[in-house]
């Protein structure tokens, strides 16, 4: 009797709260998994026309995209970016957030505004204003040429891997600050004193306490950024060149000008599989090294 | 006018999923009675306060006011109105609409309104404070305003959860009364929680003492504290010495027990009716007196030496450890200059009628 | 002992020039008076912001951009108004489960979303254009929308609702009396965001949105052209000015009333 009024009073509570998700969960299931299950199904079809795909079933475009070298050369290079990218992204803005988190007193939210401010401005000027800057006629070499440091150009700037690592860095500086930052201003400061009273050096110090316990935010920030910038097209498009495309920018042309949807959906499943099993395997690592650490 | 019960709470129990946290609760309160809820953390006594307030039902039982069932009336149709333990005035608007909140449905008109949150505002000293804001107050300011929030509803019952917790000594003290003499002047119940043993004995007409979800005894303070009916009432509420004895004889009204550190004695006009072989021979300290030589006036001297004094001002308590026992006696002493110091030997002296019998 | 770390406040300054130079740059070239973006200035000019007037395709991006942003902000901020009061308020079941579903559109790489619309929208014989843009952009916006409201209504402290029913209100009032006033901050920062946002987003729009041109489509398309893309940079400074306005005044909301709180973990 009693038991059976607390299930009608819990369950109520149950149908209250997925009455109030409804809404977002309708909008992920239609919006977002129906059209992925679409584009799996798609991606075992081929393309027999412009306009029309046979539904008949075949393993064929994954065997069109390992056969050809490009496609998994463009996969592990986006891959390769990305690892480099969220690597610089963190040893250049952990620095930041520490100082933020532990030296600056006054105004930490005014701080705060100011490192994210330039993530809200147009990704795609941010991104155009590099090819500005690394350009033949760029910003860096127009100045070095104008002091005569140099008497022609420096072409290696742009149009290559480094300068879509350096690019997607500064666009995604955010993600890794206000994590960062989050997990290092959590620390109680009494910890860091207990381990100097105890004798430790302030590099010891941060080696044995402060990073250890900034890990969430360090992993927060891996998963934020890698996990996204292995798709990004924007950046190889405009400063990558040859050298520096990714294989976003071969799924955009399989649906633009190649015209091979069932292709290009088994690039994007390919890209979707890799990155779940990078992130799981982040999370995995990360728990076991936790688990082992306390 | 014969006192009536305003409130009574029926064979009420709560559960959270697995864990009951009232078990069976009976509780009758009288109209004009400040009434105090007393335990300490977990024992459910804010659960109780709010299912009386209408934010919680209980799993069982039920909750009458003025002999009208309303354990399934919510919070907003019940006479009752609460202090909240951390206020909760609203932070966007001013403390003359948050005074105003509850009087939207009484359609008074401007003037009567005016008046009737001056009068509030009187009630607790703060007038002029109308155009502030929650963050411009001080914690004791904000307990007034939700007094005065609560009582410009005219309520039936004041239901007070740990309303001077968040205050600092003095000004809770000052509170207390203020509480009080508010209570006493408009005549309506008060349903007071806390976990302070001296604010409920100080304020209250009669104490709930709570533990583990049981009402374990409702008296006024005095008889609270002479008759404590268990061991946990005895313990929570002031301090008390507790010892085990054992009972060797009854005859007539006479008990024959064995104390543990203090042999065999004698309780006279015993009365209660006595279950077990080994029970619990109970004394506070101040019914002890300590002095150099043996007090012949009491009926039991015995000799031991004072570990530790703790000075409190107003009153010493003395730590003595009985000779040929490891029990040591708390004794309390009003005169601020003590003879002893530390180490002394000294003897303890009290009367067989200041034993208790204390159940488990 | 934490007072002055030179080193790392110096650190601090060059990565500071690092952030701002890229998009200081536009704004500076976009009074230069060159078709080509090389130092030093040739000399200043208002002619890009004037012929940007003249553009009737811009226009007409700007009108689209503004349309799906409108909506996407306001259909998402409702949707993750009602989720985050599920979560914070119940204890859902599948807690997790649900959760990481509303927020993966937010982590996914985009351009999967976008393959996986523009398939199930042309299999289904539909035309591309603003309508799958504005869906996909309120798919990506609402788990945004979320965070920052889910921020917001934990640091609303419940017993105000309670006292306002112990006051005799009923819910509903309890909501418009209470509730939302204390929430609308929130709203409105939610709002703000979403719309900077939808505005700004790229991938969805330039795989789903057809011959519908929002403006970073616009942009895209000029940009190929050196003489059309000062054009552009006028442009480009006045929306780094207007969002960074935007943006400050959602920040601002998102912690009014907040106290000292300081959960910039969604400030994002």
């Amino acid at each position: 009797m009693n038991s059976t009024i607390q299930n009608i009073y819990f369950r109520s509570d149950q149908a209250k709260a997925y009455t109030l998700l409804s809404p977002a969960l309708i909008l992920v299931i239609f919006a977002m998994a129906a059209p992925m299950i679409v584009m799996i199904f798609t991606s075992f079809n081929t393309q027999i026309s412009m306009i029309e795909i046979d539904r008949t079933f075949t393993t064929g475009r994954y065997e069109d995209f390992f056969s050809k070298p490009i496609f998994s050369m463009l996969l592990f290079r986006s891959v390769k970016i990305s690892f480099f990218v969220t690597l610089l992204t963190l040893v250049t803005t952990y620095p930041l957030a520490y100082y933020i988190a532990f030296y600056v007193k006054k105004n930490k939210m005014l701080w705060i505004v100011l490192m994210t401010l330039p993530f809200w401005t147009s990704y795609l000027l941010r991104v155009f204003s590099w090819r500005v800057i690394l350009g033949n006629k760029g910003v860096i070499n127009s100045a070095l040429m104008g002091t005569g440091m140099i008497d022609e150009p420096l072409g290696f700037l742009l149009y290559n891997q480094a300068a879509v690592i350096i690019t997607l860095s500064h666009a995604w500086a955010a993600f890794a600050i206000l994590p960062l930052y989050v997990s290092l201003d959590k620390i109680d400061k009494s910890l860091l004193e207990a381990s100097y009273d105890l004798g430790n050096t302030k590099f010891e110090t941060f080696w044995r306490v402060t990073f250890p316990l900034s890990l969430p935010g360090v992993i927060g920030a891996i998963l934020i950024i890698f996990i996204p910038t292995v798709g990004d097209y924007v950046t190889p498009q405009l400063v990558g060149g040859t050298d520096g495309r990714m294989l976003s920018n071969m799924i955009q042309s399989l649906f633009g000008r190649a015209n091979n949807f069932p292709l290009g959906a088994a690039s994007a499943v390919l890209m979707l599989t890799t990155v779940c099993l990078i992130a799981a395997l982040v999370t995995y690592i990360t728990k076991k090294v936790s688990m082992r650490m306390s | 006018m014969s006192i009536k019960n305003y409130i009574k709470i029926k064979n009420l129990s709560k559960s959270f999923g697995d864990v009951e946290v009232l078990k069976n609760i009976n509780l009758e309160v009288e109209e004009g009675e400040f009434f105090s809820l007393l335990g300490p953390s977990g024992c459910g006594k804010t659960t109780l306060l709010r299912i009386l307030a209408g934010f919680e039902y209980p799993s069982e039982g039920e909750v009458f006011f003025d002999d009208a069932n309303v354990t399934s009336l919510p919070p907003n149709l019940r006479p009752s109105n609460m202090v909240f333990q951390n206020y909760a005035i609203f932070p966007h608007i001013n403390v003359q609409r948050n005074i105003e909140f509850g009087l939207r449905k009484e359609n008074l008109s401007k003037d009567e309104m005016q008046k009737r949150v001056e009068n509030a505002l009187k009630m607790v000293q703060l007038e002029g404070y109308e155009n502030r804001y929650s963050n411009q107050l001080s914690g004791g300011q904000r307990q007034r305003i939700a007094l005065a929030r609560a009582l410009v509803k005219q309520p039936k019952v004041l239901l007070l959860d740990e309303p001077l917790g968040a205050l600092d000594k003095k000004l809770r003290e000052e509170m207390q009364i203020e509480l009080r003499n508010l209570q006493k002047s408009l005549g309506i119940t008060f349903i007071f929680v806390t976990h302070d043993q001296e604010e409920a004995m100080t304020m209250s007409d009669r104490i709930a003492v709570m533990d583990e979800g049981n009402i374990l005894q409702v008296s006024p303070p005095k008889e609270i504290y002479h008759n404590p009916k268990n061991k946990f009432v005895s313990q929570f509420i002031g301090n008390i010495n507790i010892l085990g004895a054992e009972i060797k004889s009854v005859s007539n009204e006479n008990l024959l027990i064995e104390v543990d550190c203090f042999g065999s004695m004698q309780l006279k006009n015993y009365q209660q009716i006595i279950e077990n072989d080994r029970i619990n021979i109970a004394i506070r300290p101040e019914e002890i007196t300590i002095s150099k030589i043996s007090d012949p006036n009491y009926d039991y001297n015995f000799q031991g030496n004072v570990k530790n004094i703790s000075f409190y001002g107003e009153s010493t308590y003395f730590y003595v450890q009985l000779n040929n026992s490891d029990k040591i006696l708390m004794v309390s002493k009003n005169e601020t200059k003590e003879p002893f110091s530390e180490n002394d030997n000294c003897f303890v002296n009290f009367s067989s009628n200041n034993l208790k019998i204390i159940k488990d | 002992m934490y007072n002055k770390n030179n080193t790392l406040f110096i650190y601090c300054v060059f990565y500071f020039a690092f952030l701002y130079i890229p998009v200081l740059l536009l704004p500076i070239f976009s009074f230069n008076d060159s078709f080509h973006m090389v130092f030093p200035l040739k000399g200043f000019t208002f002619d890009w912001y004037i012929q940007m007037w003249n553009k009737s395709r811009l226009h007409q991006a700007l009108f689209n951009s503004i349309k799906v942003g409108i909506i996407a902000s306001v259909v998402s901020t409702f949707i993750a108004l009602f989720a985050a009061k599920a979560f914070t308020r119940y204890k859902v079941k599948f807690h997790g489960l649900s959760y990481g579903a509303i927020l993966l559109p937010f982590i996914i790489p985009e351009i999967i979303i976008a393959v996986a619309l523009i398939v199930i929208w042309t299999s289904m014989g539909l035309k591309l254009g603003l309508i799958p843009v504005t869906i996909s952009h309120i798919l990506f916006c609402t788990p945004f929308c979320m965070l920052i409201l889910i921020s917001r209504m934990e640091g609303f402290d419940k017993s105000l609702e309670e006292a306002s029913m112990d006051l005799g209100e009923n819910s509903f009032w309890t909501f418009w009396r209470v509730t939302f006033p204390l929430l609308l901050p929130g709203i409105i920062a939610s709002l703000l965001l979403a719309f900077v946002i939808s505005f700004d987003e790229f991938i969805l729009a330039f795989f789903l949105s057809s011959s519908d041109q929002t403006l970073p489509i616009y942009m895209w398309s000029q940009l190929r052209f050196p003489k059309k893309f000062p054009h552009i940079l006028a442009l480009g400074a006045i929306i780094i000015i207007v969002t960074s306005l935007i943006v400050m005044t959602a920040y601002w909301l998102r912690n009014l009333g907040q106290g000292k709180k300081k959960d910039f973990s969604i400030g994002i």
